[in-house]
């Protein structure tokens, strides 16, 4: 039955209440452990389309008579338009049609920052259209650029007011504490980089607009764009088959879909306009850099009885505050917390969501400030973290739906004492160290989410649903659902999604949702079409329904006297097909979803260049129950070099005079290579969290970038006594907390000594 | 003229086309990826008469004659299943060139050692960090 509720929602860290629909989700969870298809390691269901090139991404589609579109982009931090003019534009050849500030809003005359979009030209080829674009009469008033976080935040130069969080008494936790630390740390800004950029092709059929984007959600795109123009949702096709990465950042249509769609319609063609990647790297987003003074207090024992935290987001011109004081209020059990984060107004390019947006770099700040406690206290870092174990969710006041952090710990301690042997190996220049971090996110999912499947005469089955997979591997693990539900193999499940005219609505995929939200759904879906299939074995060898299953592709009753090929049932169908829904269920009320884990990182520092290498990482995290552990570990994997990436290398730079943007290619902006990356052992729980769906699973596609950075960073302070305080921790950053930590050492030392 | 995957064409295109540009946009083999279109990521790697090479900085004019191998050419090597085998992909899109990059040291040493994988696939960015299982892929293509 369908119920009405009013529940909290969350994405990406943000809260919401709406009112949803949602099914109740009757069917019980699987046993733990693997299964005949869930829980097995499976090669991708689209590999060999991906792989061999065949694959159609957005960035491949042609239709006929397309256009291409070049945008002219404020090239400076901080400007107004003083007067454009598009005629020299559209009198080129081959030039189709050309828009400005006027004839769409999201092309505007008030630049906040290097990238805003002013106008866009599309001709029958890009070379032309750019052409053009160079072509457009144009005037610039320059204005002073506002650049100092710190600065924007005492002038109230704020995207929303500031977020306030307390529970307990800080003042009174630190009035108690036998020992307080305190540390500014830094985060920079980092660019998300997919190797396909922003791009979309539209058209107009008829009264129908057609949108093939490279996206993370179909839905929301359709909603985005029916809200704009006033369009009926059904008249707006969002399409995505295969994506080339997105990582938070391709959530909304943006301004190139608005621009292509404004085009078509002036041109009558379709039309395409993708970023090239100077422009990716300016105006499609990025994780905003972080100021974080941070306060602990703590009792001789270890017991934390304070937590402070005064966060700044300098989220540029625009986009959202991220949740980057989510760990300090929920990581550990401690009775006093306040944090305070703003979010600074800059003329910088807008943040956009990027893989656990705020924790990565919130984790960063605390668990380097709680190694410092550690060393104050001469207590072992990982004991620390065991003495301040959250039992339940403080901060919520809610019970956790599972959390299996303490076996993370666990499993952790091997890779731990390890510490012993690497320190040993360190030379007279070369220090080894080991360091480790916690790591908490959401990762739950939730409705509404539906799936649709049809079993055919041959005993095979389709799952259809509007889901898009961005290269995590969840189309394969909806296939393994569908295939273990229905007792069928893998090969037998086809999935077709990406095609918003074609299947229910889905979940997006960001939040690290699509599994947990999708799956279920699926395995809803599948087991409808069970149900049939078995009402009408039933009938077909005259037993009860409720002795009858399916099996390894057969039909099985409970005495073993039935044993028949699903074939040999359902082949009497014909051209006839079962056809089954389902949708995902509400999550448990009352209760925190959240996933857990700890990296363990070994690294070694040159103290005379201050190189950094990070030699090995161990990951344990709890996502519930695994899918496809294969899948799962590429993700992990995946997780962990994009974290190195953002501590040791990766950096966007501008002007700290004109804020003009240093690394808009890949030659200045520093992406892991095969290089740079370290042993990774990677371990999952795998224990189903028996109050989440009918599965049990968790979204594992960010957990593991959250602690990598902080992880890295102790394992430097173990190496070597530095304590570094700003990410990346380039070789200036790490000389710099070298010559710091020997001045420290001299200032300690006893005099005459 | 130039012979793709053992076809030859007659290409006529203006001067600056890039070979990218050609494969992609003339004769639709779509395979090739451009990512960054100034020769930093590798996704548009191609093999021109055997040697991998970044088709979005080659003039088109300048392989007149050459034999060039894309992705689509080599559809049927078993390093296209050894990656799909070790799950060395994600989202995909740098994968076709990572692919033609490997099938190039192979081809030059049949079992490469790690450092030597590494040193070869360094200018393959893959986004996603599917690196470990690349390695492997490469490491265990014969199997």
């Amino acid at each position: 039955m369908a119920r009405l509720i009013r529940t909290e929602k969350e994405v990406e860290g943000r809260f919401e209440e709406v009112w949803l629909v949602v099914e109740e989700d009757a069917l019980q969870q699987w046993p733990a452990g693997a299964r005949e298809v869930v829980g097995q390691p499976a090669t991708r269901v689209d590999g060999l389309e991906r792989a061999r090139g065949e694959a159609v991404y957005t960035a491949d589609l042609k239709l006929p008579g397309m256009l291409h579109t070049a945008v002219l982009r404020c090239p400076y931090a901080h400007a107004h338009v003083s007067s454009i003019d598009l005629a020299p534009a559209l009198a080129l050849p081959g030039v189709h049609a050309a828009i400005g500030p006027r004839d769409i809003p999201q092309l505007e005359e008030e630049c906040g920052y290097q990238g805003t979009a002013v106008a866009a030209v599309c001709a029958d080829t890009f070379e032309q259209a750019r052409a053009a674009v160079a072509a457009i009469g144009i005037e610039w008033e320059q204005l002073d650029p506002a650049l100092d976080p710190d600065e924007a935040v005492a002038r109230k130069q704020l995207l929303g007011e500031p977020r306030e969080t307390a529970r307990g008494d800080l003042e009174a936790g630190l009035a108690e504490a036998d020992f307080v630390v305190e540390g500014e740390y830094r985060t920079q800004v980092v660019l998300h980089s997919s190797l396909e950029t922003h791009q979309s092709v539209v058209q107009w059929l008829g009264d129908t607009l057609e949108v093939y984007i490279s996206t993370q959600y179909i839905w929301g795109v359709r909603e985005e764009i029916s809200g704009a123009l006033g369009i009926p949702a059904d008249k707006v096709r969002v399409v995505c088959q295969y994506m080339g990465g997105g990582f938070g950042s391709k959530n909304s249509p943006d301004e190139h879909t608005f621009i292509a769609i404004e085009l078509a319609k002036r041109a009558n063609r379709p039309v395409r306009c993708a970023l090239t990647r100077r422009e990716e790297n300016l105006a499609s987003g990025n994780r905003n850099a972080t100021i974080q003074r941070l306060t602990i207090g703590a009792k001789a024992d270890g017991t934390l009885t304070a937590l402070g935290g005064e966060y700044v987001n300098a989220t540029g011109w625009g986009g959202w505050s991220s949740p980057v004081e989510g760990p300090m209020q929920q990581l550990y059990s401690c009775p006093n917390v306040r944090t305070t984060t703003s979010a600074a107004k800059i003329n910088q390019p807008p943040m956009k969501a990027f893989r656990a947006p705020g924790f990565v770099e919130g984790t960063f700040g605390l668990e380097s400030l709680l190694d410092v406690l550690a060393a104050k206290l001469g207590m072992d870092p990982l004991e620390l973290r065991r003495k301040n174990y959250a039992d339940s969710d403080l901060s919520g006041e809610k019970p956790y739906s599972s959390k299996n952090l303490m076996e993370c710990y666990r499993r952790a301690e091997p890779h731990w004492a390890r510490r012993h042997e690497v320190r040993a190996r360190s030379t007279e220049t070369v220090k080894r160290g080991v360091g480790m971090a916690s790591q908490v996110w959401y990762g739950g999912g939730g409705p509404p989410s539906y799936a649709w499947i049809r079993v055919g005469s041959d005993g095979r089955a389709t799952v259809v649903t509007a889901m898009q997979d961005i290269g995590t591997g969840t189309k394969t693990a909806m296939a393994q659902i569908a295939a273990e539900e229905l007792g069928i193999p893998l090969d037998h499940v086809t999935v077709t999604l990406g095609d918003s005219a074609r299947g229910p609505f889905a979940s997006l995929s960001a939040g690290s949702s699509t599994t947990p939200s999708m799956g279920p759904a699926v395995r809803a879906a599948a087991a409808d079409a069970k149900r049939q299939i078995i009402e009408i074995a039933a009938q077909r060898f005259e037993l009860e329904e409720r002795v009858l299953d399916l099996e390894s592709g057969h039909v099985v009753s409970a005495d073993g006297n039935v044993h028949a090929p699903l074939v040999e049932v359902i082949g009497l169908l014909e051209n006839a097909q079962i056809l089954g829904k389902g949708a995902r269920g509400p999550n448990p009320t009352g209760m925190t979803v959240l996933t857990f884990g700890v990296q363990v990182a070994e690294v070694a520092v040159d103290i005379e260049t201050g190189e950094v290498w990070v030699d090995r990482i161990a990951a344990i995290h709890d996502v519930g129950r695994v899918i496809n552990p294969l899948g799962a570990r590429s993700q992990v994997e995946g997780g962990i070099i994009q974290g190195i990436g953002h501590t040791l290398s990766e950096h966007r730079i501008h002007d700290p005079r004109t804020g003009q943007i240093l690394t808009t290619g890949l030659d200045a902006y520093k992406l892991p290579t095969i290089g740079d990356v370290p042993e990774i052992v990677c371990e999952l729980i795998d224990q189903p969290d028996e109050h989440l769906t009918n599965l049990g699973s968790k979204g594992l596609g960010e957990p593991p970038i959250v602690p990598t950075a902080a992880a890295i960073a102790n394992a430097i302070r173990d190496a070597t006594g530095a304590e570094v305080h700003e990410l990346p921790i380039s070789r200036e950053e790490m000389l710099r907390a070298l010559k710091d930590a020997k001045e420290r050492e001299h200032a300690a030392a006893p005099a005459g000594v | 003229m130039i012979t793709v995957n053992d076809h030859d064409y007659e290409v006529q295109g203006a001067v600056g086309t890039t070979l990218a540009e050609v494969l992609r946009d003339e004769l639709s083999l779509t395979g090739t990826k451009v990512a960054c279109g100034e020769g930093h990521c590798g996704a548009c790697t191609v093999l021109v008469d055997g040697i991998p090479t970044l088709s979005c900085i080659t003039l088109a004019h300048s392989v007149d004659g050459a034999k060039v191998t894309t992705i689509e050419g080599l559809r049927d090597h078993p390093m296209v299943h050894s990656f799909v085998r070790n799950d060395a992909l994600q989202c995909g899109f740098c994968t076709p060139g990572q692919i033609v990059s490997a099938v190039a040291l192979v081809d030059a040493k049949a079992a490469p050692s790690t450092e030597e994988i590494r040193h070869a696939m360094a200018g393959n960015l893959c986004r996603c960090g599917a690196y470990p299982r690349i390695e492997e892929a490469i490491r265990t293509w014969q199997d």
